[in-house]
């Protein structure tokens, strides 16, 4: 029994490990297009973040609000619903967490901060909700209308921090750059190491991460989630309200989204501004396929994508090809990692491969 | 004035619709085969941006089509092999597919071009007499080309669709794969072919945006379009003419958005953008109940000798 | 047209599939008009085997001979060429398109353009007055009842030019009256020449229908002889490998208190029409009330608001007298009912959930499962334990996932879960369906044991087989209502199938 779980740890492994390698085996020829080597591309971009505290402690700075928005993915996938609208509920909650911010500059940190929040989450929860009532009571699907939410989120965004909620300074200096104002010392979050931006965000992502591992699993409301996605039918007859618990994956999704805002504004720039999502919401997803929509491997998950992305930005000062590759990189895992399903639910062709590796022996039988 | 409002905003929303109309017709015939194909978006992309490239430097627009029509057809190949041949989640295959022509067409746009540069593209023609008759000729016969091709595809997709041998076997797959499989209809050939098609007209759309409409490229210049085709599929109840007329509330939404803010209406930038992506939300809700007549197979992969 | 099969040889045929060695070396043989019955239990490799000819799967080994001729079938279409034709089981029919388009799908080959729908209809027209089998050519299939939808499978398979006939349990959705024209119409077919391969598990059929008979048991061939040889009986322990006793009722139930009472309830179905139109039933405590029927006639809807999954619109569901009806399920199931579901995949268990999880998927949030909403996981792993032991569910350990246990398997972690809970009522809703002997023999064992227990039991099932067996009383469901209850002394399969036909006033008839 035991050497079973052994081979089936290292086939899982292996077969991970080589989809990742060919998503990366494209994503070279996409850098030859793009007039780079590959191999120095990659070389800075998996080496360069981890030489230096820098490097170091920015991988950390993008693994908060990644792990955050991955959890909620995982929740809102674990429970049958594909939300796409990470980037969306990013802005709504950071804008719901500014303003609570801005608008109690006085109130002491351990109240502002949780103030801000359960603003954050709450306006993360209402952008995602919606997407979530509406799949749940008139059947729209909801990747279509998360990711039209996020367009309108933007525009939202993008309105606020441009008129109403803009820094005074950039009217009086008629600069006009769309932006809140700084939000009052009380609303920052520490920074953990010093002369760097490393922040507390991290370790509240971390502990958020540990409570909806309890939550899924530990809990009958988690349960219940989690039965509502892998076989609604059967969760509607022992009594769950399916539809109800959508919304509620949906919210909790969101939620987690919206704190990530609140980490960005809070931890990193101290103020709402045009680039606060940088993609997030995106790579959120890939984030928590990759950490199998498991809290706890979400939380490595996230390490490894700021390393990704802090290795990008990188990549674009030394060898100077455009950040932006990194999107179409992480694109290409997302194809490679839903592609390599498929060797774990045809248990016929995991069998073929698993002989053929030596990880099995052709009589052995699943003993069911 | 009343009356030359209403004919600009006509004549302005024709063409807008031209994009929205070759992606979704392409889109349909991904549904129909039973396939959920959300990479639209980076497909557009990736058409808008090679198709301007080639523009840019060869000079000819067909070449630029031709090239955009290729590159779908490549991206097309590879959403066919994660979601046939790997059987893999299609929701979020597109999303993947999105991602990387979102982030490469970004790319090279940045290393091949790098700012903003227009071209001379395809332009919009009279018709000889026609276009000159008042109104009707402004309306309907002074637009580019590629307008008239995408509302010719329309009679034409129904004809493939409901009259042709292979179309029927696409309704077929769509429906009930397995039942197709054991007439010796080869699934995941016809699966493949209908991701390619569609995946190609998609291409084409996005080389529309950039060389017949805009005349440049801008990073994310398809600004969700690509999505919203996907979402006129479902309003269009998978029927070409039903995503026509979609495809022409929007975009004479979008062209009356426009003339808002060119008489000056005074009204917030942002608000007005928004209403292309609301109207898809009104939509995709409006159109709930006719979910029960798309592709019954529509998101399922086919795999031989399972009964769903 | 294709060449006269006069003689179809499978060679040394094995087909593996994970786990499992589904065909192990068959050798089969047919000639022109010869009814050939394949006789097995679920899973004996039956169906396997015919796909292999149709061309569906590919054998590890083994060779096809069509008139002394090999042949390589790699593809439905090649069996076509060959002239063999299947009806699955699950009917092959694409239902929002019509008869013809159906058929046509078949003909267009490798077509791209061309579609002459009018020569598939004459073609059709053509097929149908041979055989006699009448058929609206512009009907949609969804607009066909399921007897006129294997009409058309069969006038499909005809117009490809099949002479040789492969039927995979063609019987399964019909009433004993269809059955027995379909059982005439083979013949006949047979007698025109073609050849016919008729797979069953239904022992009375088989005996009725074929000349000859294999039987094939865990993969392998074990008998293959003339049927007429052979008494149902024989045929059944060829079958088993061994001798079974499907558990019978000895005693009649003297229970006379009434459990449940079903009274004059109206609910719609899927389809918006009145499903239930009228039906009234009670069941005793201790008493196993059958309900017998073709389905679609309200089974499904009945078995669904006993259980709260949908709604009345009129009536009363009374349990121990008190009304139950429209409560939610889950007061439903606290108030003690148990319900064995027809979809034993989806809605009796969570797939990709352990099995574990699947047996406290009603009691996850009771004490001492669970606390103040925190599952306890050492008791939870004491008491699956338990019930893996106690109902024998075979699989590795409590946390493999439900969907890789056999269909068996599946039943029994449903059972234990219902029946440990100490049911009051239990609806069983084809609880034996695709299971093999053994497996059913089991079931029907634990159900006998619920209902010396007191339980009042009300079995939906299309095998009036099962129903004569263990049933004290058995209703047959029509259109929305029972059309009548025959207590088990009085009940036939002839005056059930006449009733489950609609025909009520059949005593004048006899």
């Amino acid at each position: 029994m035991k050497k079973k779980l052994y081979s089936e740890a290292i086939y899982r492994l292996l077969i991970i490990v080589i989809a990742v390698f060919s998503a990366l085996f494209v994503g070279a020829i996409l850098l030859l297009i793009a007039k780079t080597n590959p191999l120095t591309a990659y070389y800075v971009m998996f080496t360069e973040p981890l030489s230096g505290k820098f490097g170091l402690t920015e991988i950390l700075v993008r693994a908060a609000p990644l792990m955050l928005v991955g959890l909620g993915i995982a929740i809102s996938f674990r429970s049958g619903i594909i939300n796409i609208g990470g980037e969306g509920q990013i802005l709504i909650g950071a804008i719901f967490g500014t303003f609570i911010a801005l608008t109690f500059p006085d109130l002491p940190p351990y109240i502002l901060l949780p103030l801000v929040f359960i603003a954050s989450f709450i306006g993360g929860a209402i952008w995602g909700g919606i997407a979530g009532w509406m799949k749940a009571y008139l059947s729209v699907n909801e990747i279509l209308s998360t990711i039209m939410l996020n367009y309108i989120a933007f525009q939202v965004y993008m309105f606020l921090i441009r008129g109403p909620m803009i820094d005074p300074k950039e009217v009086a200096y008629g600069t006009g750059v769309p932006q809140t104002a700084l939000l009052s010392k009380n609303a920052w979050l520490t920074r953990i190491i010093p002369a760097s931006r490393l922040h507390a965000g991290i370790i509240v992502a971390v502990v958020l991460a540990i409570l909806v591992y309890i939550f899924l699993w530990k809990t009958t409301i988690g349960y219940k989630l989690r039965a509502a996605g892998a076989e609604a039918k059967a969760a509607k007859y022992i009594g769950v309200n399916v539809k109800n618990y959508l919304v509620l994956a949906m919210l909790l999704s969101g939620g987690f989204a919206g704190m990530a805002g609140a980490i960005e504004v809070c931890g990193v720039h101290h103020r709402a501004l045009e680039s606060i999502s940088a993609g997030y919401g995106f790579s959120g997803i890939v984030v928590a396929l990759f950490g199998g929509l498991h809290p706890l491997g979400i939380i490595p998950a996230s390490a490894v994508f700021g390393l990704l992305i802090v290795g990008a930005d990188m990549m674009q000062r030394s060898v100077t090809v455009p950040a932006s590759i990194i999107l179409a990189i992480q694109g290409l895992i997302i194809l490679a990692i839903v592609s390599s399903q498929i060797f774990f639910s045809n248990i016929g062709l995991k069998e073929k491969i698993m002989i053929k590796l030596k990880l099995m022996k052709s009589g052995d039988k699943d003993d069911t | 004035m009343i009356l030359d409002f209403i004919i600009g905003i006509i004549s302005a929303g024709i063409p807008l619709a031209a994009p929205l109309l070759l992606a979704g017709l392409g889109e349909m015939f991904n549904q129909r085969a039973g396939v959920f194909n959300l990479g639209v978006e980076g497909i557009m992309l990736m058409g808008a941006f090679v198709g301007f490239l080639v523009v840019l430097t060869v000079g000819s627009p067909i070449l630029g089509l031709l090239a955009a029509i290729a590159v779908g057809a490549l991206m097309g190949l590879l959403m066919a092999v994660v979601t046939v041949k790997f059987k893999a989640q299609q929701g979020i295959s597109g999303i993947g597919l999105f991602m990387l022509g979102w982030g490469l067409s970004g790319t090279l746009f940045r290393v091949y071009i790098g700012g903003i540069t227009s071209i001379t593209g395809i332009k919009p023609f009279s018709f000889p007499l026609l276009g000159k008759i008042p109104i009707i000729g402004e309306i309907f016969f002074q637009n580019n080309i590629l307008v008239y091709i995408a509302f010719l595809l329309v009679p034409i997709s129904w004809y493939v669709l409901n009259k042709t041998a292979w179309g029927l076997k696409v309704r077929a797959v769509g429906t009930n794969p397995q039942a197709a499989d054991t007439l010796g209809i080869k699934v995941e050939r016809i699966r493949f072919q209908c991701i390619i098609l569609g995946s190609m007209m998609a291409g084409l759309a996005g080389a529309y945006l950039s060389i017949a409409q805009t005349h440049i490229f801008a990073d994310n210049i398809t600004a969700g379009r690509g999505f919203i085709a996907v979402a006129l599929v479902y309003f269009g109840r998978w029927k070409p003419a039903g995503i026509m007329w979609g495809t022409l509330l929007f975009s004479l939404a979008h062209a009356l958005q426009r003339s808002i803010q060119v008489y000056g209406i005074n009204f917030p930038y942002e608000i007005a953008v928004i209403i292309p992506y609301l109207l898809v939300i009104v939509v995709l809700a409006l159109s709930y109940k006719s979910q029960l007549l798309g592709p019954v197979a529509l998101g399922k992969p086919f795999i031989r000798g399972s009964r769903e | 047209m294709s060449e006269i099969i006069s003689k179809l040889e499978m060679k040394k045929i094995t087909k593996k599939f994970p786990g499992v060695l589904a065909c192990n070396n068959i050798d089969i043989y047919l000639k022109s008009g010869e009814i050939l019955a394949l006789l097995g239990e679920n899973g004996a490799g039956k169906t396997t085997l015919m796909n292999v000819l149709f061309g569906l799967y590919q054998p590890e080994h083994g060779k096809i001979f069509i008139n002394d001729k090999q042949v390589i079938i790699n593809s439905p279409s090649t069996a076509f060429k060959y002239g063999i034709g299947m009806v699955h089981q699950h009917f092959m029919l694409v239902p929002n398109l019509t008869v013809v388009e159906n058929v046509a799908l078949g003909l267009i080959g490798k077509r791209i353009f061309k579609l002459d729908l009018n020569k598939v209809r004459k073609r059709i027209e053509e097929v149908s007055k041979e055989y006699g089998l009448s058929v609206n050519p512009n009907a949609y299939i969804w607009q066909l009842s399921v007897g006129e939808q294997q009409r058309v499978e069969l006038i499909k398979v005809l117009c490809l030019g099949a002479n040789l006939l492969i039927l995979d349990e063609p019987t399964a959705a019909l009433t004993p009256q269809e059955t027995d024209e379909l059982i005439v119409l083979l013949k006949q077919m047979a007698e025109k020449g073609r050849s016919i391969i008729f797979i069953s598990h239904k022992l009375n059929e088989v005996k009725a229908v074929s000349n000859r008979v294999c039987v094939l048991r865990n993969g392998s061939l074990v008998y293959e002889g003339k049927t007429q040889k052979h008494s149902v009986a024989t045929l059944a322990e060829k079958m088993a490998g061994r001798e079974i006793y499907m558990p019978t009722l000895k005693e009649k139930s003297q229970a006379n208190s009434p459990i449940l009472e079903i009274k004059n309830v109206f609910a719609k179905g899927n389809m918006g029409t009145m499903a239930l139109d009228g039906l009234s039933l009670t069941v005793s405590k201790g008493e196993i009330v059958g309900i017998a029927g073709v389905s679609g006639n309200g089974q499904k809807e009945l078995a669904d608001v006993i259980n709260g999954i949908s709604h009345i619109e009129r009536g009363k569901i009374l349990l121990n007298s008190k009304n139950i009806a429209n409560l939610a399920p889950q007061q439903i199931i606290n108030k003690g009912i148990g319900y064995i579901p027809e979809d034993r995949m989806h809605e009796g268990t969570i797939p990709s959930f352990s099995v574990k999880e699947n047996i406290i998927m009603k009691d996850y949030n009771k004490k001492p499962l669970s606390k103040k909403m925190f599952l306890q996981n050492s008791i939870i792993e004491k008491y699956s334990q338990k019930l893996i032991s106690n109902f024998d569910i075979k699989c590795p350990d409590n946390k493999t996932m439900c969907a890789s246990l056999s269909g068996g398997n599946v039943q029994k972690v449903i059972l234990a879960r219902e029946l440990s809970r100490k049911p009051k009522m239990l609806i069983a809703a084809y609880p034996i369906r695709g299971l093999d002997l053994g497996a059913a023999e089991y079931v029907h064992e634990q159900l006998l044991e619920a209902r010396s227990e007191n339980v009042g039991i009300l079995l939906i099932s299309e095998e009036l087989d099962e129903l004569l067996d263990i049933c004290d009383r058995i209703a047959v469901i029509y259109e929305g209502k029972i059309l009548e209850i025959l207590d088990r002394d009085i009940a036939t399969k002839t005056k059930l199938g006449l009733l489950m036909a609609g025909i009520k006033n059949e005593k004048k008839a006899i």
